[in-house]
């Protein structure tokens, strides 16, 4: 890893300054990704900015029929958190089989869906439930904000503050992992939310994607035989020696299944 | 250089590091601290695993300067200074589960900070799904996870000995 300046702010307001006066800055939270990334040299940040001592990033709260999650959440917080067990059952069980047990004592839910990795998983849940990403400038809702491979709307120097998810009538998620690595393979994330459908698909393909077609046989038919139908095309999909993409695409169809199963 | 001020197994240090120093160089390279291993350094193996304020973390993919102000405990911070050993550590001498002893401070480490979280107890469903981020390259989870079995019973006093390996 190269040396760089190490930098703990108190507050939002601090960190931004720091993060747009240098391009090369890089901000860290839990640093489960972060740090692997820098061992490897993938990245020579001048600076790095500890966000951890920064209050404003903290909580988890319920306001009216919104769950809001603060970007400093740990995925062990948000797995045990009885707010959002009561609220999203099925977000507080995803965060629980993120990575083990010591990646959910430091990663953060911010840092994931910063990140946005294709095999990570929370990207899925603020993909189907529509969340709002909240950054110290603005608003964005979920399908604006991720763009692709580790690529999304944040602009250099832009901190994601919260994420509000509105709370669901219904809500499943299901993962196949690579048996080794267990990185998803192929994921779903189902919910209805307000009457609407919506299926967000990750690890499967080089981001989290929609599956519109799932979205309408389950508008008309809530139930996995609605899903079973829907055929999921290879095309696009991400295809290496843990899987082609016509196994992805299979998986898509059969995780969509759980996940309905597991929303109940 | 950043300056890092931290509790160790009950001892305050304070230690001029570099910025990109992990918490495993710290406790290893400026404390002596050899008892946490590296195995992977890349967060999978577990070798490293210490507690830092309560919760199990990979001391390879910390920060040391993320650790300052906080209290760490690792393997050598487990034994009373008589010499008595934890309960997880006189499990896993009593039921062997170690065979190489490479991954066995980050086992006994993830393993106590598993069974404290759980007062209820673990099923041996539980204690194998709990153990995920460590890695036994020996492959001795057989007896590690009878080990973890039988040292929960001491840890949370449903028990006051603990259960031999031929009862």
């Amino acid at each position: 890893m190269y040396d760089f300046e190490y930098h703990k702010p108190g507050s939002i307001a601090d960190a931004v300054k720091i993060l747009s006066a240098d391009p090369d800055a890089r901000p860290i939270s839990g640093g489960q990704t972060l740090l692997p990334a820098l061992k490897h040299r993938l990245n020579k940040p001048t600076s790095v900015v500890d966000l951890s001592g920064i209050a404003e990033l903290k909580g988890i709260r319920k306001e009216g029929n919104k769950l809001i999650i603060g970007a400093l959440a740990k995925h062990h917080e948000v797995a045990e958190s009885d707010v959002v067990k009561g609220a999203i059952p099925a977000l507080a069980m995803m965060a629980g089989t993120i990575g083990d047990t010591q990646v959910r004592n430091r990663g953060t839910i911010g840092g994931s869906v910063s990140n946005n990795d294709p095999a990570a998983d929370y990207p899925s849940a603020v993909m189907a439930l529509d969340a709002t990403v909240v950054t110290d400038k603005r608003r964005i809702a979920a399908d604006d904000f991720f763009q692709g491979m580790f690529t999304t709307a944040l602009e250099p120097g832009e901190l994601l503050v919260a994420i509000e998810f509105p709370i669901p009538e219904k809500a499943g998620y299901a993962k196949m992992r690579n048996p080794a690595s267990r990185y998803v393979m192929a994921g779903a994330f189902i919910a209805k939310t307000g009457g609407k459908v919506r299926v967000a698909i990750n690890g499967a393909g080089p981001g989290v994607f929609r599956q519109t077609e799932m979205e309408t046989a389950l508008a008309a038919n809530w139930s996995a035989d609605a899903v079973a139908g829907v055929k999921q095309s290879a095309e696009d999909l991400n295809s290496d020696i843990h899987g082609s993409a016509e196994y992805r695409a299979h998986l898509v169809t059969v995780m969509a299944k759980r996940a309905i199963a597991a929303a109940g | 250089m950043p300056q890092v001020t931290l509790t160790v197994n009950g001892k305050t240090s304070t230690v001029e590091v570099e910025g990109r120093t992990l918490l495993v160089e710290l406790l290893r390279e400026k404390l002596r601290l050899t008892g946490t291993h590296v195995g992977c350094d890349t967060s999978q193996c577990g070798a490293c695993v210490v507690h830092v304020d309560g919760e199990s973390v990979k001391a390879c993919t910390v920060l040391a300067v993320q650790a300052d102000g906080t209290q760490v405990t690792t393997i050598e911070g487990l034994a009373k200074a008589d010499g008595t050993l934890h309960p997880m550590q006189e499990a896993f001498r009593e039921y062997h589960a170690l065979q190489c002893g490479f991954c066995t401070p980050g086992m006994v480490m993830s393993a106590i900070d598993l069974v404290q979280k759980h007062p209820a107890g673990l099923s041996e469903k539980e204690i194998r799904e709990g153990l995920e981020g460590n890695l036994c390259r020996c492959t001795g989870y057989h007896n590690i996870v009878k080990a973890i079995a039988a040292a929960q019973e001491v840890m949370h006093g449903r028990v006051q000995t603990l259960a031999l390996a031929g009862d």
